[in-house]
């Protein structure tokens, strides 16, 4: 049985700029009218490039912004926060993980405490118990209960990405936004998250919004595939059918411009420059 | 006999826990009209032997090396006024963050000229006519009108456009190019990458290519040097590299690719554990 966890229809958002002290507001639309649904354990990639409306998308997915015109549901329960009606529940149902694992984490935290606090917040269970929370889900993440009592600046990039991961699971989401989980990595550290990311979809059920601009990542971990241009989505489908017969003018230039590291290419592009 | 050669390289940091040797003993050589790429993840000393080339290393850092010549200058020798007159004319530099590498409290055209009223006897007017045709030459649109813009109003690839015709702008024989892309989008990094390349043929310089993406290696490189933890684990010409990767951390990171993905999940350099260690690396204190 398919179950939707996320439907979104028509969603705008419009931000509006003031131009110097006593110029004129101007609008800006950030987003012009999104649409898709997404089913539980399922991954929707959200691709395009700076100013495209990608981050938009995911303040509002992650009920940080609300939308300006259009519905958000969420286990098919219609999502509206400019009503002021976010519940717990609710902010318990989304979690987000941001992109720079040096910048999400408070410095001055130990970990412990950076996993428990959105327990403290949103639930009442008893500081044992969030204790023991935060233990197992350390070791959920590939950490060990040595690593509670530490600080953010003592581990590396790729570790700071699990603990943000860890803390985005704290609250048993349904749905996680990664907004470029692993762009700031090495490559064998993106590998590994990229790994965990599986492993816990797996696990737990959960269902992915990955927000990125690296098409080889998005291949190996997307099932549904949203290209967005200037705030318009240009392209919606299964990975295989985006990668496979692109239709928009923007998506072939996307993927044309994606350097490939495969041998053909290089072959290739070495018999240009001899012949040139 | 290459342009650039350097023999045993090595750079060590002052810290408050002792020295720490950030490149070890590493080796380059590159040709005239040759592009060569150092690829390796962070902290394997890429960005640190160029900088010790160009000369730029804090005071804190102690650079030794049998060897380092530029054409038939010993770069080791030189003193600072000495360097000055290689350093930013016939080598120079291309950082990652275009934003931040310009100066934003003056106009494009001032930065572009700057190179050209140290190094060149071209006169105001003949200054400003070059900077008009470099800014033209790498592409951008209305480059007289642009000369006097400052760059917070320009976009982050054009900016990086300004940075490279800042390093061309005398003729250099040597470009230094320190992850020149990264900051930027996967379109405007093609017309980059492709703009970088064209200008190297037509001029026919040497370029060196400091990244961590294998992507990009296989789009501009010749040659490649891998590096792992300030050490060269191995060097190559492109095409043999990826098609058969000697060394055991090549092979970890070009399985490590998406979009080599095979199975359900990517091979992680810890997978290699057993190859690597036979190798002589250690994985002590990388990641997990």
């Amino acid at each position: 049985m398919s179950n939707t966890v996320l439907r979104a229809r028509d969603l705008k958002r419009d931000y509006h700029v003031k131009e110097g002290l006593f110029g004129k507001t101007r609008t800006i639309h950030a987003l012009k009218g999104v649409s898709f649904d997404l089913e539980e354990g399922k991954t929707l990639a959200v691709v395009g490039e700076s100013g495209c409306g990608k981050s938009t998308l995911a303040r509002i997915l992650t009920l940080i912004d609300p939308a300006t015109a259009g519905s958000l549901l969420i286990d098919e329960k219609i999502v509206d926060i400019s009503a002021g009606h976010l519940t717990s529940e609710l902010r318990r149902k989304v979690q987000i993980v941001f992109q720079n694992p040096y910048g999400s984490l408070n410095p001055r935290q130990k970990i412990g405490a950076v996993l428990e606090e959105p327990l403290v917040i949103n639930t009442n269970t008893s500081p044992i118990e969030r204790t023991a929370l935060a233990h197992s889900m350390l070791k959920k993440v590939g950490l060990g209960p040595e690593h509670y009592n530490r600080y953010p600046h003592m581990f590396s990039g790729g570790q700071r990405q699990r603990i943000a991961i860890a803390r985005a699971l704290m609250l048993k989401p349904r749905l996680l936004v990664l907004d470029e989980p692993v762009s700031a990595l090495d490559l064998s550290v993106q590998a590994q998250i990229l790994n965990l990311l599986a492993d816990l979809q797996e696990e737990l059920n959960l269902t992915y919004v990955f927000i990125s601009h690296d098409l080889s990542v998005v291949k190996y971990i997307a099932d549904q595939v949203m290209v967005m241009y200037f705030g318009e989505v240009v392209e919606y489908g299964s990975r295989d059918d985006v990668f496979d017969n692109p239709q928009h003018d923007y998506t072939k230039t996307l993927f044309t411009a994606t350097p490939r590291a495969d041998v053909d290419s290089i072959k290739k592009r070495l018999a240009k420059k001899n012949a040139a | 006999m290459g342009i650039l050669e350097i023999k045993n390289l090595s750079v060590e940091f002052d810290t408050v826990a002792g020295p720490f040797r950030a490149l070890d003993g590493v080796n380059y050589s590159i040709d005239p009209g040759e592009v060569l790429a150092i690829v390796g993840e962070s902290g394997s000393g890429k960005s640190v032997a160029m900088l010790a080339v160009m000369g730029l290393l804090p005071n804190t850092a102690t650079v030794t090396a049998d060897k380092m010549m530029f054409e038939d200058i010993d770069l080791a020798s030189l003193n600072t006024s000495q360097r000055r007159q290689v350093i930013g004319k016939d080598i120079s530099m291309i950082f990652q963050e275009p934003i931040a590498s310009l100066n934003p409290c003056f106009t494009v055209g001032f930065q572009l000229t700057e190179a050209l009223k140290a190094h060149t006897s071209l006169s105001g007017s003949q200054r400003q006519k070059r900077a008009e045709e470099l800014l033209e030459s790498v592409g951008i649109p209305n480059p007289k009108g642009s000369l006097t813009v400052f760059p917070h109003q320009m976009s982050g690839g054009q900016c990086q456009r300004v940075m490279i015709a800042m390093a061309i702008s005398c003729a250099p024989k040597l470009l230094i190019a320190d992850e020149p892309t990264t900051a930027l989008d996967v379109t405007i990094q093609k017309q980059i990458l492709d703009l970088l390349l064209t200008i190297q043929q037509d001029s026919g310089m040497a370029l060196i290519m400091i990244t961590h993406d294998m992507g990009v290696v296989a789009e501009t490189a010749d040659r490649v040097v891998v590096q792992y933890k300030g050490r060269q684990v191995e060097e190559a010409d492109v095409l043999s590299l990826f098609e058969s990767p000697k060394n055991a951390y090549t092979k970890a990171l070009l399985s490590a690719l998406p979009e080599n993905a095979t199975g359900d999940r990517l091979p992680t350099v810890q997978d290699f554990a057993k190859e690597l260690t036979d190798a002589g690396i250690s994985l002590e204190g990388v990641s997990k």
